[in-house]
């Protein structure tokens, strides 16, 4: 069990450093990953292109026709996610941020499983099979059970967050009793959950009857979200939902014994263990939480939006919570926030793309580039030329040529 | 080669490091550079090495100013280091590590070990190391391995080598070994930087010893100087070094270790047999080199050690086949070798550190909910009574210094009724001032009446807190033997002798 723990200690520093980064840095990598993606958008632009060819004779045209490029772009992006002054009405200009809500709860919702998971030292890859298998399991009740409304809803809310504690579960078991990494079993038990869905969809118990597209009969409505705001929008109570497990978390990482447990676990699992907590224990709670987390975000996606299940159903919450929970640096509240932010460039990205024609590619790009840079804090912070002088400060005298003597000398023993 | 260092100056950030030290270093003679953990010495030896950049100031050899981009520099210049933690490759044989960063190679590229086996022999020769080129380095004992580096050094024509902390890993005896080589370099012109915090050993080895205290130069001094002078430079106070306990009044035997053993995963014996008691209100010290089961025992103990059989009883409670937390519930304090590793989690605050193995119980927790408030009061109660110099309770237990940092797991293992308090290595890299105050807690938490296995690698400390001593050897118990037994006998039970072996060519030496 010890060499396990050694094993694991190269990818816990990195999920430390990742953790370890001031929010300022996770700000500024997003300003930076705008601007660049401004950049991108203005490159990529026809009219830009045209105005390169006689940019010896007019180089202003360039600029501008770049910056209305980018500018026109990120402005539909906005009009998209937040805030659509065009609108008749004033409800109806808020009716974006509505869908930027809507699209959010998932993300939020995955993205805590991934991050309480990433506290205690693991790297849950696994939400999407997660999610996949909340869906189904809520979806299943959904359809098929006949219960009156409120405890029908509340049931099938229950059997996703099962489901998914069960795809989190078997990772986590697997982990603690073999030693199998996380990180294999969940990225291979994502795939089992696509095409266990997939193959789901085509049975009787699942397969909407009549149809022959894989694709499920529609929740009865006892067991679907209520709407918050009425039928013209799609915000749904899955975002109180995601709310109240953002508070739940962080009750359950900051206030409560087996949080403590959990971050003991995920800061140093040595101590944790001399202290008498079970680090195998510990392993197999957090990822059943993580999974069922997920499995909420499954709930909110086919109870909420969808309403019927599809192979689809997870769309790329499952990946995208995993930047959600890097950007949030595994704080709860930090998740929700970038979960809002995640949900607001999907959101808007469709409006950019009709209104502006750039490809909502672009969305992604700028969510990639976040990653990249979080990933990086001495690369934003060279960027920014901040931190310059703070940034030596740590490495103390004596000890630290010590420090990194001694870890060299186990990595070699080990 | 005369080595000269003149205002040498490091600061990070506003930290100073090293204040304008001056230092010389001449052929054929063993300076010391003599200070606590933190002082300062690592980081002047890192300047001279290379790996840090001087803010101000400059290294001169004979006379001429040089400046070192990294270690490659360095070692071409003629300085050689031997880290502490040895950087030696495992599953390599000698001769490849020596010739690792700077192999011979034939026509087409091809490695030239014979050449490096040629001067390993040469050299091992010279200064009878007793080195065979091709033996695996896993397979050498620590003492040899030292060897090894310092060949390293050799091979590369050094002319200044540095040994940092050397004696930390070595029995009384290799640490005899060791002091012998120092010698013959010495005579062969070799200068030798010798950074140490024992006393004892300084005054053996050095020709100058030149003491360091928060990042400057207190004075150079003759070896003749006595050991409590030298402390008090080092800590800048009045430090006393004898504990003057009172005698020990030992009760009933609560605690008995009967037949204890510990094997590896591989099935080797890392704990052989192991019987002994230990007594209410009586300190137990168990010597031994370090790696000679001494983890084993006391983890074995704890409940964290697998396939462990044999037996250990707590006032007629069997705690072998326990999980670690009932263990902690039957009332064992226990504080572990590896305080940054084992016993502190280094980005929890002190105030949940305080509480590491704690946090579940009342008052600090009701049900699943734990009370900060609680929580809180309690560290800054411990941090005032041990004396923990930190900024407040909620800093990272990571920041602190190693001395403060050990009061922190000694405040939480202290201040629960205890049965049985076993600390090892309580004051492995605690500064001079603070190993003073955390000796006179162990030794009013055994005149409370409370059983005390304390283990330690450092004979000072043995003869300093024992009543009895326990001394282990590649897992055997070698002897029981009374806390006033004379080091050499020590050092010859660590070496593995039994009790009476050791006594008996003790006598016939003298």
């Amino acid at each position: 069990m010890s060499s396990q723990l050694q094993q694991d200690e190269a990818s816990r520093s990195v999920l430390h450093r990742i953790m370890g980064g001031s929010s300022l840095v996770a700000l500024l990598a997003v300003v930076l990953s705008i601007v660049l993606g401004g950049l991108l958008i203005a490159v990529t632009d026809e009219r830009v292109a045209e105005a390169s060819s006689y940019f010896f004779s007019r180089p202003g045209d360039l600029l501008s026709a770049a910056w209305e490029a980018a500018s026109g772009a990120y402005i539909a992006l906005f009009q998209g996610a937040i805030f659509n002054p065009g609108a008749d009405t004033l409800a109806q200009a808020f009716r974006p941020l509505t869908e930027t809500l809507t699209v959010a709860t998932p993300l939020i919702l995955a993205g805590l499983g991934v991050a309480i998971a990433f506290r205690t030292g693991l790297f849950n890859i696994g939400a999407q099979g997660q999610i996949i298998l909340g869906a189904t399991f809520a979806a299943w009740v959904g359809f098929t059970l006949d219960l009156p409304p409120g405890i029908h809803l509340l049931i099938a809310v229950l059997a996703g967050f099962f489901g998914g504690a069960l795809w989190g579960f078997i990772p986590g078991i697997l982990k603690a009793r073999t030693g199998a990494h996380e990180v294999i079993v969940t990225i291979m038990l994502n795939y089992v959950a696509v095409y266990l869905v997939a193959y789901l969809l085509f049975t009787p118990a699942f397969q909407n009857p009549g149809s022959s597209n894989p694709i499920s009969p529609r929740l009865d409505d006892s067991a679907l979200f209520p709407l918050l705001l009425g039928s013209g929008y799609r915000l749904h109570l899955g975002f109180l939902v995601a709310i109240a497990a953002t508070y739940g978390v962080w009750w359950l990482l900051n206030r409560s014994t087996a949080g403590f447990e959990l971050r003991a676990v995920g800061a140093n699992p040595h101590a944790a263990r001399t202290a008498g907590i079970s680090v195998t224990k510990g392993y197999v709670v957090v990822m059943m939480i993580a999974g069922g987390l997920a499995g909420l975000a499954g709930v909110a996606q086919v109870a909420g939006t969808e309403k019927v299940l599809t192979g689809g159903i997870a769309a790329s919450f499952g990946f995208d919570a995993i930047t959600v929970a890097l950007l949030g640096r595994s704080h709860p509240w930090g998740v929700f926030f970038a979960g809002l932010l995640f949900g607001a460039f999907r959101a808007g990205g469709v409006q950019m793309q009709t209104q502006t024609g750039t490809p909502i590619d672009i969305v992604l790009v700028v969510q990639s580039l976040i990653v990249l840079f979080i990933a990086a804090p001495p690369l934003v912070k060279a960027i920014f030329r901040i931190d310059r002088k703070k940034k030596k400060k740590p490495t103390k005298p004596d000890q630290s040529s010590e420090d990194t003597t001694t870890t060299t000398a186990v990595g070699g023993v080990a | 080669m005369l080595l000269e260092l003149q205002g040498i100056t490091k600061k990070f950030g506003t930290l100073v490091a090293n204040d304008s030290i001056d230092l010389v270093v001449k052929p054929g003679e063993v300076h010391c550079l003599l200070g606590e953990n933190g002082a300062g010495k690592s980081t002047l030896m890192n300047v001279l090495y290379g790996l840090y950049e001087p803010t101000e100031g400059s290294i001169l050899l004979d006379g001429k100013a040089v400046t070192f981009k990294g270690p490659g520099d360095a070692m071409a210049a003629g300085i050689g280091m031997v880290h502490q933690h040895f950087m030696l490759i495992p599953v390599f044989t000698v001769a490849e590590n020596v010739a690792l960063g700077d192999e011979f190679t034939r026509a087409g590229g091809l490695l030239d070990l014979e050449k490096t086996r040629a001067k390993i022999r040469d050299i091992s020769d010279r200064y009878g190391f007793d080195v065979d080129p091709d033996a695996l380095i896993e397979d050498l004992p620590v003492g040899v391995q030292q060897r090894v580096e310092i060949i390293k050094a050799l091979v590369r024509n050094a002319s200044v080598l540095i040994l940092d902390e050397p004696t930390a890993v070595l029995t009384p005896q290799e640490t005899d070994e060791l002091i012998e080589i120092i010698g013959q370099l010495k005579a062969a012109g070799t200068a030798i930087v010798f950074i140490s915090h024992k006393l004892r050993e300084v005054r053996a080895v050095s020709d100058v010893i030149t003491v360091i205290r928060r990042g400057a130069v207190v004075g150079s001094v003759d070896p003749s100087t006595s050991t409590t002078d030298l402390a008090n430079m080092m800590v800048g106070r009045q430090v006393s070094l004898s504990l003057n306990k009172a005698p020990a009044q030992p009760g009933e035997r609560t605690f008995q270790v009967r037949n204890l053993t510990v094997l590896s995963a591989t099935g080797q014996r890392l704990l052989d047999d192991v019987s002994f008691d230990i007594a209410q209100g009586e300190i137990l010290a168990v010597a031994g080199v370090q790696g000679n089961g001494q983890t084993e025992l006391t983890e074995a103990i704890l409940g964290l050690q697998p396939h462990v059989s044999g037996s250990a009883t707590l006032k007629g409670t069997e705690l072998i086949g326990m999980r670690a937390r009932q263990v902690i519930r039957q009332g064992v304090g226990f504080v572990p070798e590896d305080r940054t590793v084992d016993g502190l989690v280094g980005t929890f605050s002190v105030a949940e550190n305080l509480v590491l193995n704690w946090y579940n119980e009342a008052p600090f927790a009701k049900g699943l909910a734990m009370k900060p408030a609680v929580v809180m009061a309690n560290a800054k109660a411990k941090i005032d009574e041990y004396d923990v110099r930190t900024q407040s309770a909620e800093s990272a237990v990571g920041t602190l210094s190693g001395g403060n940092q050990q009061k922190v797991v000694l405040a939480r293992e202290l201040s629960r009724p205890l049965n049985l308090f076993i600390a090892s290595q309580p004051t492995r890299g605690v500064d001079v001032g603070s190993i003073e105050f955390l000796h006179k807690r162990i030794v009013q938490e055994r005149d409370s009446g409370t059983p005390v296995m304390i283990v330690s690698t450092e004979l000072d400390e043995i003869s300093e807190l024992a009543d009895r001593i326990a001394v282990l050897h590649r897992g055997k118990l070698m002897g029981v033997v009374p806390g006033n037994t004379p080091r050499d006998v020590l050092g010859l039970m660590m070496a593995g002798m039994t009790a009476d072996e050791a006594l008996g060519q003790s006598v016939e030496e003298k």
